[in-house]
């Protein structure tokens, strides 16, 4: 047993183990909305905490990157801040909470509202690759569907969810359909930033840990959510603007904030919200709940 | 306020002291070592290593220690210290027949060469919490016999080869062993490859695998052929040495499990082998192993896969306790905007139904308060 003096490779993989998986992005990247399985590793955090993602930014990041991780659209959520923490440690890396200012952005669950630039990277962490598995929940079958682009099981299960619900009761980890080849999971952020992977400047990657699965959107690619001619594809809307920044057209929080209905709703973007905030813009509860009292407050 | 979880860092680093702190407990209570561990609590140590897939005792000790007994979580820790270990070769088949055996029995033979060997098993106590264990009374030294003259006992399998009786066992195709930990799981998977899914895998699922096997789903008509628990060589070819050499020792537990087969067209009826080896004095882990491979290996025999045991893409994808753990556990992350996007959904398909559908039958609404 040898456990005196450990010491980490930059970004804790092995250098194998990054060849390993850069060789399997640049397949992703060759064949987008691919999956591309990869001989996932035993990471020090569990599966399920973004495995995948971290092994993924990993394998690209270089000691001049600028890392930044959100969950949930938040830079401050405890996994993000875990996972920040990690790659501080194990690469030595600046971090940032700025979209603008990050080479590389691990997320959980959001696209961050700020559009993304060319020459940045965007790491999804993903829970289940496969946009079939809860129609089809075999490996060996699926495979075979997406080989002869049999996605017909798919349109069914939107269409009945027309037929019983009046809406596809999808509302995150929408399909979509890649260079109009492969349906890809986007990873469970909500069908609001489905849009924003579309003809995206930066490049996209997915990482699945536990599924052993790595795919990717590259640059300026199509990307469709699916729908029907009659149905056509919309994002949530939300009927008020962010309590705090006074945003519209983004996506909100609910939070709960006493026992008496009482509800604010605001940016799920935090650094979309202090960027706006620190430039003047009010909401009308960050207003009303700085200064109690004050009367007015809606911009 | 907003007050959303801000100051993530300062509260993680908290629960971790928080954690240390609960995991010493009372200071005035001496601390475990690791000797007392690996020595008193021997057998949670053989779990971490067989699912942990590393044989190290102290280290599988210091994990058991740093879980706090919890024992999913040691093997985790001592498999992802396992991931940064360099792979220097693959060993040569361990020969079980050249076993140090410390316990070994049959179910098939009353007799048997090199004969059976109750070893410390808990199989004959009575299941009655001794007192002695409240307090730090003297333990007798066990009873130890002379070594044998010939060690010879040749594995019950080879003895039943011997008359053709059972099916062959598998030919040494001279390629590498199939690692899951080094490339992708991929179906349908080589023998090689299960076996190792399955030695690595969750005992309490494997358990309940091998158990409904007995119970209907997926019969196979078992006897235990054989367990036996003791120390083997582990050989390594070393390519400077044009030998093998020996670099050390391990302790396993293999079961080999004897399964009736009436023929097919082409095989007369024969037995076939179930097979369980795992890290450690784990019996009821290679057991449970063994009942599983042989369901598994349903095709081989053409009988028809119905039962979840026999499914390989089922058995193999969720007999990992650290993958499965890792899933489950990560519904308490947070899910806020995907759970946003179902109330959103909620609120517009409840505001669409027509009044008549919440009014008109009392029954359905009470079905839905229920829900």
């Amino acid at each position: 047993m040898t456990t005196a003096s450990l010491t980490y490779n930059f970004a804790y993989l092995d250098e194998q183990t990054k060849r390993m998986i850069r060789r399997a992005i640049l397949k992703a990247v060759a064949i987008p909305g691919y999956q591309v399985p990869f001989a996932s590793r035993e990471m020090p955090m569990p599966y399920g905490w973004g495995t995948g993602g971290v092994q993924v930014t990993a394998a690209i990041i270089g000691p001049d990157d600028v890392l930044k991780v959100i969950d949930q659209g938040s830079d401050d959520t405890t996994n993000a801040v875990s996972i920040r923490a990690f790659f501080a440690r194990v690469a030595k890396v600046a971090v940032t909470t700025k979209t603008r200012e990050a080479t590389i952005i691990q997320t959980r669950h959001r696209i961050p509202e700020a559009p993304l630039a060319a020459g940045q990277t965007l790491v999804y962490q993903v829970p289940i690759p496969e946009p079939l598995r809860f129609l089809e929940p075999r490996e060996t079958e699926t495979r075979i569907m997406h080989a002869l682009e049999e996605y017909g099981l798919m349109h069914v299960k939107l269409y009945e969810d027309i037929a019983q619900h009046g809406h596809i009761a999808t509302t995150y980890a929408y399909p979509v359909k890649v260079e109009g080849r492969y349906v890809m999971d986007p990873s469970p952020i909500p069908k609001f930033d489905n849009p924003k992977m579309d003809d995206s400047p930066a490049l996209q990657l997915f990482g699945a840990g536990r599924e052993q699965r790595i795919y990717a959107i590259p640059p300026f690619t199509k990307v469709e959510s699916l729908d029907f001619e009659d149905h056509p594809f919309s994002v949530q809307k939300f009927s008020v603007p962010c309590g705090l920044c006074g945003a519209t057209g983004v996506y909100l929080d609910e939070i709960v904030t006493d026992n008496r209905g009482g509800r604010l709703f605001a940016c799920s973007d935090t650094d979309h919200c202090e960027e706006r905030r620190e430039a003047g813009h009010v909401g009308a509860d960050a207003y009303a709940r700085s200064m109690p009292g004050a009367s007015g407050g809606r911009p | 306020m907003y007050v959303a979880v801000k100051g993530g860092e300062a509260a993680i680093a908290n629960a971790h002291r928080l954690l240390a702190d609960r995991r010493r407990g009372d200071r005035s209570v001496p601390a475990l070592t690791l000797a007392q561990i690996a020595g008193q609590i021997a057998l949670a140590v053989d779990r971490v290593m067989a699912e942990g897939s590393l044989y190290d005792p102290e280290l599988a000790a210091m994990a058991v220690r740093q879980s706090r007994g919890d024992l999913i979580e040691a093997i985790f820790l001592l498999r992802a210290y396992r991931t940064t270990l360099p792979r220097f070769a693959a060993s040569r088949p361990v020969d079980t027949a050249k076993m140090l055996i410390e316990r070994r029995v049959s179910a098939t033979y009353k007799d048997i060469p090199g004969g059976q060997l109750l070893g410390p098993t808990f199989d004959y106590t009575h299941r009655l919490i001794e007192p002695e264990m409240a307090d730090n009374g003297i333990v007798a030294e066990p009873e130890r016999r002379e070594p044998p003259e010939t060690t010879a006992a040749p594995r019950v399998t080879d003895i039943l080869g011997d008359e053709a009786m059972i099916e062959a066992d598998g030919i040494d195709d001279g390629e590498e062993p199939a690692d899951l930990t080094r490339s992708p799981l991929a179906f349908p998977a080589s023998r090689d490859l299960r076996l190792q899914a399955l030695a690595r895998g969750d005992e309490g699922f494997l358990l309940g695998l091998g158990y409904s096997t007995q119970r209907g789903y997926g019969r196979t008509h078992p006897f235990v052929g054989e367990v036996r628990i003791g120390e083997v060589e582990v050989e390594v070819d070393l390519p400077e040495f044009g030998f093998p050499v020996t670099i050390g020792r391990v302790r396993v537990t293999e079961c080999q499990m004897v399964s009736q087969f009436t023929g097919s067209k082409s095989e007369p009826p024969k037995f076939t082998r179930g097979y369980g080896l795992v890290f450690g004095q784990l019996e009821r882990k290679a057991m449970a192993m063994s009942l599983v491979d042989r369901a598994l290996r349903a095709d081989e025999f053409d009988e028809e896969r119905r039962a979840p045991a026999q499914d390989e893409e089922f058995v193999l994808a969720h007999c990992d306790n650290v993958q499965a753990t890792g899933f489950v556990e990560h519904l308490k992350l947070p899910h806020y905007v995907d759970f946003q996007a179902e109330l959103e959904l909620l609120r517009m398909m409840r505001a669409e139904r027509p009044a008549e559908a919440d009014s008109g039958d009392d029954r359905a609404s009470e079905k839905e308060a229920a829900e």
